[in-house]
C-alpha cells in the first residue's frame, strides 16, 4: 500500500516536469497520502487537519532541510519556497480536526497514559485537550500507528526534533508508555 | 500549567517587519542599538576573521553565515551548509572552526574563500550523539586549546562519565582533557583577560519550581573542578530526586546565580574599545529568556564588574525589553561578541537577525 502511494505521489510530482509547479498543484500532492480533507487513511502517515500552522510549517522546514528524514517528504519539500510553507501551515490549521470514532480506550490502559502524561508534562506543551499549539502537534484524535512511529522514532533518536525538546523529554518514556499514550490519545475525545 | 519552549520561526523575520528594537529596548544612557544584519535564520555564536567578517552559526538550521561588509554594503552569505546543529564556531589564525552536534571540522584561510569555501575537514568527532544539550559554544583559549563542552543529556539525570563537561583538545584534535565536570549545559564562555581563568555561564534544570534552580555564572580556578551537576544546582540547592546523601560543599558555588531558567548563554569580557573605561574587563553575557516560568524572565543583556580576585562585584542590566511587558519575546538574544570597530554585536535567534550597539552619537543611519 505504502508503495503504491509512494509511486503515486512522486508521479504527481515528476509529471509537472521541468516546470515549476504551482503552490495548488504542491498543496494536491498532499492529499494523496494525508487525506483530502486532512484526515489521513494511509497507514503510518498522520492527520494534518487542525494541526497549529506553526507546526506543519516547521515539520515542512525540515524535511526540506533534510534534518528530519522521510525519504517521499524531502523529495516533496524540497523545492517548497518559503510561501508555501507558511500557507500550508495556514491551510491544515483551517480544517476541522479528525474526531475519535469507534470504542473508548481501555479504562486501564487510560489509567497508565494519563499518569505518564502529568509525569512527563506532555499537557503543558499540548494543551489539556492536546489540541497543540504554536510548533507542538495536535495529538488528540491522530492515527494511532502514527503516534506509535513518531514517538519511537524520537525514542530511537531516528528524528530529532526540531529543539531538542522532545529528544529531552522522550528519554524516560518506556516502549510500555508509548504503547499507552498512543492507544489513548488516538481516542481521545 | 502552561508551560512550552519558545521555538524560534525557522524563517529569518524579514528586514521590514523587525520588532522597533530602538523605541523598545532600554539601554544604559549613552548606548544606541541598530540593526546590524537580517535575514542570518536562527543566528546564535558569533566571531570575527581578522579581516572583519563575521561568522554566525546556527542551533536550526544547517549552515554557517558570513556578515561581509564590501564597500559601506552589508551582505549575509552561507559559507557551509548540510552541517547538524552547527551552533558553535571559533577562529584563530585564518581558520575556522565549527562545532556542530558531535563533530568539530575547520575550513583554513575562510577569509580568502568567503565566495567559494573549501568543504569543512574534520578535526575531532570523539563526541556523543545525544539531541538533548548536544549543541555547542566552542573557543580557544590562551592556552591556544580549543574548548569544547559536553551537555547533559537529559533535563535531569546521572550524567554518563562522557557528559556534563567541558573539554579542551589541540587544535589538530589530539591531547583531549576534561577541565570542568558537572556542568549541565553551558552555551558560552570566555577567559579573563588578566588572570586568564575560565569564565562560563551555566543553565540549570526545569520543572523543579517557578525560582530554583537559578543558572549560574561560574569560575574555574583548578583543572577539573565539579560544578555541581545533577545533585547541587546554583552552589547551594540539592536536586530532590538526585542530591539524596550529597552535599553541595564537595562542589564549586557560582561566581553569580543568573536568575531562575532565564537561559543564560554567549558571554564575553569587554577588552577596550567604543565603551566607556568602567567597561574594561567586565563581563558582558545574553540571557536568551525562560521557557519554564509562568512569568518570563531574561530577554536580556546583563554587565558584570569583578573584584581584583575575580569574584563579582557588582552587576548592570546593560539592555532589557527583548522580553515584552507582555510576557512575550520579541527578539532574543544569544551571543554577544565585541568587534574590531569596538562595538558589541549580539544575535538574535528568534528574528534571525544581528544588532549592533554602539556608545557616543549613532554611526549609521539604518537605526530607526
Amino acid at each position: 500500500m505504502r508503495t503504491f502511494f509512494t509511486a503515486l505521489v512522486l508521479a504527481g510530482v515528476l509529471a509537472t516536469g521541468a516546470r515549476a509547479a504551482t503552490y495548488d498543484e504542491k498543496l494536491a500532492t498532499c492529499f494523496a497520502c494525508h487525506g483530502e480533507k486532512g484526515i489521513s487513511e494511509t497507514s503510518e502517515v498522520p492527520s494534518l487537519a487542525g494541526m497549529p500552522a506553526d507546526f506543519t510549517l516547521i515539520q515542512l522546514f525540515l524535511f526540506r532541510q533534510g534534518t528530519r528524514k522521510v525519504e517521499i517528504m524531502n523529495d516533496i519539500a524540497k523545492d517548497l519556497t518559503d510561501d508555501d510553507l507558511r500557507k500550508l501551515g495556514e491551510y491544515f490549521s483551517k480544517l476541522p480536526p479528525p474526531q475519535a470514532s469507534g470504542d473508548a480506550p481501555d479504562p486501564a490502559i487510560a489509567e497508565r497514559a494519563k499518569a505518564a502524561i502529568a509525569k512527563h508534562h506532555c499537557a503543558s506543551c499540548h494543551n489539556p485537550n492536546f489540541s497543540g499549539r504554536e510548533q507542538m502537534p495536535r495529538l488528540a484524535a491522530q492515527r494511532e500507528d502514527y503516534l506509535l512511529k513518531a514517538l519511537r522514532d524520537y525514542k530511537s533518536a531516528q528524528r530529532p526534533g526540531y529543539d531538542a525538546t522532545m529528544d529531552e523529554v522522550i528519554r524516560p518514556i518506556t516502549e510500555a508508555d508509548i504503547v499507552d499514550l498512543s492507544h489513548y490519545l488516538a481516542r481521545l475525545r | 500549567m502552561k508551560l512550552a519552549p519558545v521555538a524560534p520561526p525557522p524563517i529569518p523575520t524579514a528586514a521590514d517587519k523587525l520588532p522597533d528594537i530602538a523605541g523598545k529596548l532600554k539601554l544604559q544612557k549613552g548606548f544606541n542599538i541598530e540593526v546590524y544584519a537580517s535575514g542570518v535564520a536562527n543566528a546564535r555564536s558569533m566571531r570575527q576573521g581578522d579581516k572583519g567578517t563575521i561568522f554566525v552559526g546556527s542551533r536550526l538550521q544547517d549552515k554557517v553565515h558570513a556578515i561581509v561588509e564590501k564597500g559601506g554594503k552589508r551582505e549575509v552569505k552561507v559559507i557551509a551548509s548540510g552541517l547538524h546543529r552547527p551552533n558553535g564556531l571559533a577562529i584563530k589564525d585564518g581558520t575556522l572552526y565549527i562545532a556542530e552536534l558531535s563533530k568539530i571540522s575547520k575550513i583554513e584561510k575562510i577569509e580568502d574563500n568567503l565566495d567559494n569555501p573549501p568543504k569543512p575537514t574534520m578535526v575531532y568527532d570523539n563526541l556523543p550523539k545525544d539531541e538533548p544539550h548536544g549543541w555547542k559554544f566552542i573557543a580557544i583559549g590562551p592556552d591556544n586549546k580549543l574548548y569544547i563542552p559536553v551537555g547533559a543529556p537529559c533535563n535531569i539525570c546521572e550524567p554518563p562519565d562522557t557528559h556534563a563537561q567541558i573539554r579542551r583538545i589541540n587544535l589538530d584534535g589530539s591531547g583531549m582533557e576534561v577541565v570542568a565536570r558537572g556542568v549541565r549545559n553551558t552555551v558560552g564562555f570566555d577567559w579573563h583577560p588578566v588572570s586568564k581563568e575560565l569564565y562560563f555561564t551555566d543553565n540549570g534544570r526545569d520543572w523543579v519550581a517557578e525560582d530554583v534552580p537559578e543558572d549560574e555564572l561560574n569560575r574555574v580556578t583548578k583543572v577539573g573542578q565539579h560544578f555541581g551537576f545533577p545533585f547541587c544546582h546554583q552552589g547551594d540547592f540539592l536536586d530532590p530526586e538526585f542530591g539524596w546523601g550529597k552535599s553541595c560543599d564537595s562542589t564549586e558555588k557560582p561566581v553569580m546565580k543568573t536568575g531562575p531558567h532565564s537561559a543564560s548563554l554567549g558571554m564575553r569580557f569587554y577588552t577596550g574599545g567604543n565603551f566607556p573605561a568602567k567597561y574594561k574587563n567586565a563581563i558582558f553575557f545574553a540571557r536568551h529568556g525562560s521557557w519554564n516560568r509562568t512569568k518570563k524572565v531574561g530577554g536580556d543583556i546583563v554587565a558584570v564588574f569583578l573584584n581584583k580576585d575575580g569574584t563579582v562585584k557588582s552587576t548592570e542590566t546593560f539592555i532589557t525589553g527583548f522580553l515584552g511587558p507582555d510576557n512575550n519575546y520579541i527578539g532574543r538574544p544569544v551571543d554577544v561578541l565585541f568587534a574590531k570597530d569596538g562595538s558589541m554585536l549580539i544575535s538574535d535567534d528568534f528574528n534571525g537577525a544581528v544588532w549592533r550597539v554602539t556608545h557616543g552619537n549613532p554611526k549609521s543611519a539604518a537605526v530607526k
